[in-house]
């Protein structure tokens, strides 16, 4: 398990290292200077070339590069070129709102496909089974944000048990804040539910055709004994893959959710990072999210093998 | 939208109850990148701290007068170049520090330093020396007479900041004004507070909030379920009949300082062809893209000034809609490559540009459409001049001028052009003030320098209740001093 979980961390060095590369050749080629941005159209070009020396844009490629990755590693991301405070202040800020939506967002679509996924594979080719496989096929096509404009239609402009958006702030109640994220949540856990749902029920079915599955019911176990005793856990390897790419699109890939419900989370701060030209917020920002990605993806390796004896032996 | 209609009629059933309240929650498409308005172009800095946190001298009324404001009074040389501005007495800023000359003396030329990154340098052009003749009296020499001093005064990036607070004036700023900074949640919010201290009157309310909300979808979910009070620049056009009809709501139309123009490139072949511009003015249907674009809001223009303005004269006739006209300077000119029209975010850019293109296709012009964010239309079209044609709105107050820089963007060189915006800037007598702005509205329009298209409407949604909010946009600001709730 040692051995398999630091060949794990090495590979995951190493992809930080070609992603901080990556991300900044790739700010480096978008057109559009920062500076110039922020004075406008009327701005004379002294006072341009003014701020650019003081956002410490002079300087050759190579040494802003390492003056940022250097960075980085001491933990100072920069100070945002824009607003004006440390990118680490601002990042954390959003994460308070994109961390726990995620979390929920998450839970919601755990707690709604086990069961449903569950179901349906016992029910196999039954009714039941025929209405979730429609309804879930309906959670996938639905895009997100519709459902979500949906939810607010209804939820706050009609009913006004929510507020059509906007975040209060965790000083004000963990309700409040819980309050402002269930719509968004509800309307990014639909369709990942309806996914994992799906994945959870074929390979539930895969599973049950095992022989080992007829051996335990042989054995005397109940149908629904051996389906929890035995067929679950060995269903879980894709369900868990599938969890851990949605966790990470759910902490990056919200920014049309929270543009519907005004949300101030990582994925608005990277989007109007990047028509300001904050370059600075840019690339420590998806730097970041690269690392939780990578981190999510090495505690999903690990997870598997404890799901899977067998995967810790083999390296 | 569909699913709107729907929801706003039962919304309507369903009546709200809001007890008489002293607070504010005003929505803004654009966060503000920071709220220091003397170091940055973006609207939104102003939209928030404008005549409320922070003061200039002078400042800009509702309706573009520029009125008294931390000077209440000042007094020009008899050669024009020495303005001495008399100071309010008892003014202090937020922190409990007093405004003095020296605060004003510090401003200025903070503004004008070699090394400032004002967004708006040319304000203070010319400007020789600033001087403190004694706590409540300031001195301003100018190289030459300019009788737009107070109107320079008035703008945003003018206001009078204080030494000791002005390296926080980005996250916490201090002014002033009637309110006080209280909070900022980045991406989400800025509160202010009023004023216990204001020297002026005090406002009616006792705290606003401004709420930052980009999506057209979202605002208009916000405003029906009374998130937010008020929306004064509101970006969903398009729902603003239904605001109208609904008695909750009312709806403010006015208008801005923004010309929009389809901007050519005057010095690159195949525009530096006057004949090539003036096609292209009269295939143009100012209306239809007034419709189409902004759902109807919006006043044509026929040159690049304010149809508001006194000034103003309506020169709309000269590029009449006439594709035959059109097609007739079209075939003197022969054969003309597509053109490349580069379109910034905006929709009126986005949306206008996309009927211009049919427009000028139906007289034989073709057209190439790139749609560009606003840093890379900044360095490819701004500052690179690589574009044939662009469609943006100049909003700031009283640009003519900008014609007679040659060097900008659409590169229109005319030494007599430039030879009457010199003159305007050295004359204070407004009969000969008018007679220079006509003839300069004149010129370009007859030089076909751009296409003129419409003034840009200011559209707005409110609380029935609210009163007070600008209606018109004389400079991009929210004004709260005189918003109150009434029953």
């Amino acid at each position: 398990m040692l051995r398999y979980a630091l060949t794990r961390a090495l590979s995951l060095g190493l992809s930080l290292v070609v992603a901080s590369v990556v991300i900044f050749a790739v700010i480096e080629v978008i057109p559009g200077d920062p500076a110039a941005y922020m004075l406008g159209m009327n701005a004379t070009p002294e006072a341009v070339a003014a701020l650019r020396g003081q956002l410490g844009l002079e300087g050759s490629v190579v040494s802003r590069y390492l003056g940022w990755a250097g960075g980085m590693l001491s933990g100072d991301f920069g100070v945002s070129y824009t607003y004006k405070v440390p990118v680490a202040d601002l990042v954390a800020q959003r994460l308070w709102v994109s961390l726990p939506l995620a979390l929920y967002a998450l839970a919601l679509s755990t707690l709604i496909a086990f069961p449903v996924g569950l179901i349906a594979a016992a029910r196999r080719g039954g009714a039941t089974d025929y209405g979730i496989m429609g309804a879930t096929q309906l959670g996938i096509a639905v895009p997100n944000f519709w459902f979500a404009m949906l939810l607010v239609m209804v939820f706050a402009v009609n009913l006004r048990w929510f507020s059509a958006g906007g975040f209060p702030g965790w000083e004000d109640g963990l309700l409040a804040g819980l309050k402002a994220l269930t719509l968004p949540a509800i309307a990014l856990a639909l369709p990942q539910a309806s996914i994992l749902a799906r994945v959870m029920r074929s390979a539930l079915i895969e599973t049950l055709g095992q022989d080992y599955i007829r051996t335990a019911r042989a054995k005397g176990l109940s149908r629904r004994q051996a389906v929890l005793r035995h067929a679950l856990r060995n269903a879980l390897i894709p369900v868990l893959t599938i969890i851990g790419l949605q966790f990470s699109f759910l902490l990056a890939g919200a920014i049309i959710i929270e543009n519907v419900f005004f949300l101030p989370g990582l994925g608005r701060l990277v989007f109007q990072a990047i028509t300001q030209r904050d370059l600075i917020v840019v690339e420590s920002l998806v730097m970041l999210l690269v690392f939780a990605v990578i981190v999510v993806t090495f505690l999903v390796d690990l997870a598997y093998a404890a799901v899977d004896p067998r995967l810790r032996r083999r390296t | 939208m569909k699913q709107f209609t729907l929801a706003a009629a039962l919304a309507l059933t369903a009546g709200i109850a809001h007890a008489q309240q002293d607070t504010i929650t005003l929505g803004m498409v654009l966060e503000p990148p920071n709220l220091d308005p003397t170091a940055g172009a973006a609207a939104a800095i102003d939209e928030v701290v404008y005549a409320n946190i922070f003061e200039g001298l002078t400042r800009f009324g509702p309706d573009g007068a520029v009125l008294p404001a931390l000077a209440h009074s000042w007094d020009v040389s008899e050669d024009g170049t020495v303005y001495t501005f008399q100071l309010n007495e008892g003014v202090t800023f937020h922190d409990g520090t007093t405004m003095d000359a020296d605060d004003v003396v510090f401003s200025l030329d903070r503004a004008r330093a070699e090394d400032t990154t004002n967004a708006q340098k040319a304000l203070f052009a010319g400007i020789e020396n600033v001087e403190a003749v004694d706590p409540l009296t300031v001195r301003v020499t100018l190289a030459e007479p300019n009788g737009n001093l107070p109107f320079n005064l008035a703008w945003g990036d003018a206001v009078i900041v204080a030494p000791e607070s002005i390296e926080q004036a980005a996250t916490a700023p201090v002014g002033t004004g009637p309110f006080v900074f209280a909070e900022w949640l980045q991406g989400d919010r800025v509160t202010l507070t009023r004023n216990p201290d204001y020297w002026g009157e005090a406002p009616a309310l006792a705290q606003a909030t401004f709420k930052f909300i980009a999506d057209p979808n979202a605002a208009f979910a916000a405003m029906m379920a009374g998130d937010v009070d008020a929306f004064p620049n509101f970006p969903a056009p398009e729902t603003l009949a239904q605001f109208e009809a609904d008695s909750r709501f009312k709806v403010i139309v006015g208008s801005t300082e923004g010309e929009t123009i389809l901007a050519m490139n005057n010095a690159e072949p195949p525009l530096d062809d006057i004949r090539l511009r003036k096609a292209i003015a009269h295939a143009i249907n100012r209306q239809d893209i007034i419709n189409g674009a902004m759902f109807g809001f919006g006043t044509p223009i026929g040159t690049h000034f304010a149809p508001h303005n006194p000034d103003y004269i309506d020169l709309t006739g000269l590029s009449e809609h006439d594709p035959e006209a059109a097609k007739a300077l079209l075939a003197e000119v022969g054969e003309v490559r597509p053109l490349r029209l580069m379109l910034p975010p905006p929709s009126y850019a986005r949306r206008g540009g996309e009927i211009i293109a049919a427009q000028l296709r139906s007289v034989g012009i073709e057209t190439e459409i790139s749609n560009l964010e606003w840093a890379q239309w900044l360095e490819q079209v701004f500052s690179g001049k690589d574009f044939d044609l662009t469609i943006v709105s100049h909003t700031e107050p009283a640009d003519i001028n900008i014609y007679a820089r040659p060097d900008y963007y659409f590169q229109y060189d005319n030494p007599e052009f430039q030879a009457l915006i010199a003159e305007l800037g050295v004359t204070a007598d407004p009969a000969k003030r008018s007679e220079l702005n006509q003839a300069a509205q004149e010129m370009i329009a007859r030089d076909y320098v751009n296409g003129y298209l419409f003034q840009l409407a200011k559209t707005g949604v409110a609380d029935a209740r609210i009163e007070g909010l600008w209606e018109n946009a004389p400079t991009q600001a929210n004004d709260l001093t005189a918003v109150r709730w009434v029953e």
